[in-house]
């Protein structure tokens, strides 16, 4: 049995509430006011599609051992770089092993389910025996626009392998067509949209069927046979006509969470199938199907195993940790959709040494620190002699990965002196429970969120933007969290 | 066996430029500023220098790397000439050059001199420092300012000793205060306006809970030193000069901010540094014996943490000190009496040496408006970095022979 052994899911902290839009633009385009449904979900102004990807990952590796993954695959259409693996990134990040078969999958909004079919390609073959495959999207569009509203930020990751199936692969269809519902020419910032009528009875409506019925035409199935049918279309009232035409029922059809987080692009897929694997039960079938210049669609039957899933945040829990934007002014400077003043100091910056990024490729991308293998004390950065002032052994370190440690707040601040897109500066010290230190960048937070002995989690983050050279740097940064016992949410 | 620099470096002439915000003037312009005093003091021309230090730390947006900049400015006749860059301790490594290398019996005559030209930036404050920092720093260390590391040390003092945040807000005030009021009496220092506590508490934050007043200023200026030997002092017919009666200087090797010990409430290297001056000037209890101190406040809450380091005041009780004015110009231990960085301002490179100055001042009674009565031993403190990782330098100097 192939199929998927674990999940991951990763929404944005920050909602904008679309009346938000409408408030501020409104007057500028008053029909947007028809989408303006609940709340959409938005990257904090440190996250991209690739930081995203990271951190949907690091919720699915819960309870997996990543030692076994051998491919990972990472979809999206708004990756950071054009020509620099993308997933290469991410491999290091999750501080996995030199031999996994990296590829990004992109190019159109259909690449996560693609690199779906793909992996289970590679899995039945006996070729793979764990590939992580992992969507993320943070799709740009200029301001007061439909698709504003209808976009949202977010990532999945999905692990599929052959032990401890939660949902068997059943099987796959796909059909590819250069339907040019959108497009995003090399170099440009905004996709060109074509009329939204078009989309929906020439894209949509014809499209997805083909790909839904040719499965279970090939499956010998009919639609009253699967549980539930999980597939993005931003129209709401179409998503729901498109599953009459293939026969469910409107309690069948996993909804296309408009009003809670908004459309993720390639992730959506994912997020929309989480969501139904978040309340399924042993032998439920689901059916998976992403559109984009063509469409695939796969199934899957949940097994018994999906009571022993480790917990984890998944899509179900990263929707109820949210913080609601204050005002669609701040969004927009988050979306770089106005200018404003940043400040002669805001001009400093360095190049950055490739030499130097390769050399401590696991120290900076993977936060993997060290430990003395003579005192056992962690430390970061990884030195070559040992902090600890009764030991001072010379070389003699293991890797250390940092990355999902707990620790607590040992001092901080909030710098409203340093360069920031949203000061004041949050930042501090964290001591690490098991030992180890770090001066650490704060993020997801505010002021009020912080004090000394506040426990922290990491979270994976951009941390500088080269603007002259393309360059996009990431580090990681603390997130305070509030107390265990109370809830696992962030503060 | 070492036996330590007491008595054994005179200070012979000493210059300090005006320090401020100088739009007119560059490096070269307070170097010779300062210089021109300085040899009119010592009463000596530039053909007796026989080697210089210059102390400059942010070289980039200043006179540029190496010691070049002050020979050429001082047209110091092909003599050797080395450039100091520690931080803000800079410009005693400067002095501490200057005075080695007489001590040592290398040479006769020396000079040290220390200079920064801070306000051609465009903006206030520092300049960015993880840009400076080497590629590896960049690509992690975070996007902090130098009030930002300084108020952590607050954060994590007001959580050692349970202080309330606005008693710890008020004492920090205190100390600004009395800077201020020092500095009024100043006339080359930056800051001369007397400013309330209430104001200090009422103005802008800078980096929580720093506000504006908590900051000393960002200045231009120079000061230099001319040392010579004691033997030598007496052969010019110098009377009652000023000896040097200990430096020391204490480096973080990573323990703060790697192991698992430091609580972020102190200075680890000044605790251990001044305990080292202590013993090379021979003060057994420096509360008593030291007469006056120009500390390292680049932020409010550094000086008031220095107290403790430097064994002033208990642990825990510093804060209460500088509310009940122990640290005043008429307290028990006057401290900043020339303003100190907060109001005389701070120059990197310059400031070690302007520190000197007041001492210097200060022991010949030349002190004008804030004379102290007969101070005996004067002792300069420089913390560079952050509290988490730094410089820390303490100097002692006082009358020879006393």
């Amino acid at each position: 049995m192939i199929g998927i052994t674990h999940y991951g899911g990763y929404i944005p902290k920050l909602r904008l509430d679309r009346m938000q839009i409408c408030q501020a633009m409104g007057w500028f385009a008053p029909a947007i006011m028809a989408v303006a449904q609940g709340e959409r979900s938005v990257c904090n102004w440190d996250e991209d599609a690739l930081s995203m990807a990271v951190e949907a990952s690091r919720d699915c590796l819960k309870g997996g051992n990543k030692a076994n993954v051998d491919a990972l695959y990472l979809c999206s259409t708004t990756l950071p770089y054009a020509d620099r693996q993308n997933a290469g990134i991410v491999k290091t990040a999750l501080n996995m092993g030199d031999t996994v078969l990296t590829a990004d999958f992109t190019s159109a909004l259909k690449a996560g389910t693609t690199a779906l079919t793909a992996a289970f390609d590679a899995l039945a073959g006996g070729q793979k025996k764990n590939i992580l495959v992992t969507a993320s999207d943070k799709r740009e569009t200029r301001g007061a626009y439909f698709y504003e509203s209808w976009f949202g930020d977010g990532a999945a990751s999905l692990m599929l392998g052959s032990e401890n199936v939660i949902a068997e692969y059943k099987g796959s269809y796909s059909v590819s067509h250069d339907f040019p519902d959108h497009f995003r020419g090399t170099g440009f910032k905004y996709d060109y949209m074509w009329e939204e009528r078009w989309v929906r009875d020439e894209g949509y409506s014809k499209i997805v069927p083909q790909a839904v019925g040719g499965l279970l035409n090939k499956l010998g199935m009919k639609m009253t046979d699967v549980t539930k049918l999980a597939f993005p279309c931003f129209f709401k009232a179409e998503h729901l006509k498109i599953a009459r035409t293939l026969g469910a029922a409107p309690g069948q059809v996993v909804d296309n969470m408009h009003e809670v987080c908004g459309e993720t692009g390639t992730a959506h897929p994912f997020i929309m199938f989480i969501s139904a694997l978040e309340q399924a039960k042993p032998h439920d079938k689901i059916l998976m199907a992403g559109f984009g210049q063509g469409c695939d669609a796969l199934l899957f039957e949940v097994t018994d195993n999906i009571a022993r899933l480790s917990p984890r945040k998944g899509v179900k829990g990263c929707l109820a940790d949210r913080r609601q934007f204050p005002s669609y002014e701040k969004y927009c400077k988050f979306r770089d959709l106005i200018k404003v003043e940043m400040g002669i100091r805001a001009e400093s910056g360095a190049r950055t040494a490739m030499t130097t990024l390769w050399r401590k490729r696991k120290m900076i991308t993977g936060l993997v620190g060290a430990r003395c293998t003579k005192c056992g004390t962690p430390q970061w950065p990884p030195p070559q002699i040992c902090v600890n002032p009764s030991c001072g052994s010379v070389k003699q370190f293991e890797d250390y990965e940092f990355a999902d440690r707990k620790g607590r707040v040992l001092t901080w601040t909030a710098d409203m002196l340093a360069v920031s897109w949203e000061p004041p500066c949050v930042y501090g010290i964290v001591q690490f429970d098991e030992g180890g230190r770090m001066l650490l960048d704060f993020t997801d937070c505010e002021q009020q969120d912080v004090k000394v002995g506040q426990p922290v989690r990491l979270s994976f983050r951009q941390r500088y933007f080269d603007k002259d050279r393309g360059y996009q740097g990431y580090f990681w940064k603390a997130i305070p969290v509030k107390e265990e016992g109370g809830k696992e949410a962030s503060a | 066996m070492a036996t330590g620099i007491k008595d054994k470096v005179a200070i012979i002439g000493m210059g300090c430029s005006r320090f401020g915000e100088r739009w007119d003037v560059g490096p070269e312009e307070l170097m010779v500023e300062a210089y021109e005093e300085c040899l009119q003091d010592a009463g000596l021309e530039t053909k007796d220098i026989q080697a210089a230090w210059l102390g400059t730390c942010i070289e980039e947006i200043n006179s540029g790397k190496s010691a070049l900049p002050l020979t050429l400015a001082l047209r110091l006749p092909q003599i050797p000439a080395t450039r100091t860059e520690n931080f803000c301790a800079t410009g005693t490594e400067a002095f501490r050059g200057a005075a080695y290398a007489v001590a040592s019996g290398a040479y006769d005559i020396c000079l040290a001199l220390g200079v920064e030209k801070l306000k051609d930036t465009g903006y206030g404050g520092l300049p960015d420092l993880n840009a400076n920092a080497g590629p590896l720093n960049w690509l992690w260390f975070p996007n902090l300012t130098a009030p930002g590391s300084f108020a952590m040390l607050a954060q994590s003092y007001a959580a050692k000793y349970k202080v309330p945040d606005e008693e710890l807000k008020t004492a920090m005030a205190h100390v600004s205060a009395k800077s201020h009021a020092n500095g009024a009496r100043n006339p080359k220092a930056h800051l001369r306006a007397a400013v309330s506590v209430d104001r200090i508490m009422a103005a802008p934050i800078i980096a929580h809970p720093l506000g504006l007043f908590d900051c000393c200023g960002v200045s231009d200026g120079a000061a230099c030193a001319i040392v010579t030997t004691p033997e030598i002092a007496k052969g010019l017919k110098k009377k009652d000069f000023v000896s040097v009666k200990a430096l020391q200087l204490a480096l973080s090797n990573g323990e703060e901010l790697q192991y698992n010990s430091w609580d972020g409430s102190s200075f680890v290297t000044t605790s251990k540094c001044s305990e080292a001056a202590y013993k090379e000037a021979g003060i057994k209890n420096p509360r008593k014996e030291i007469s006056m101190m120009e500390v390292h406040d680049c932020f409010s809450i550094t000086e008031l943490v220095t107290m403790e380091d430097l064994h002033i005041s208990e642990r825990g009780k510093a804060y209460k000190d500088v509310v009940a004015g122990v640290f005043n110009i008429d307290g028990e231990v006057p401290c900043q009496v020339d303003g100190g960085l907060k109001c005389f301002g701070h120059p990197i490179g310059a400031s070690g040496l302007r520190m000197l100055y007041e001492m210097y001042l200060q022991l010949h009674g030349r002190a004008g408006d804030r004379q102290l009565k007969d101070p005996k031993i004067g002792l300069t403190h420089n913390l560079g970095g952050f509290p988490f990782m730094n410089i820390s330098c303490v100097a002692i100097v006082g009358k020879y022979g006393v």
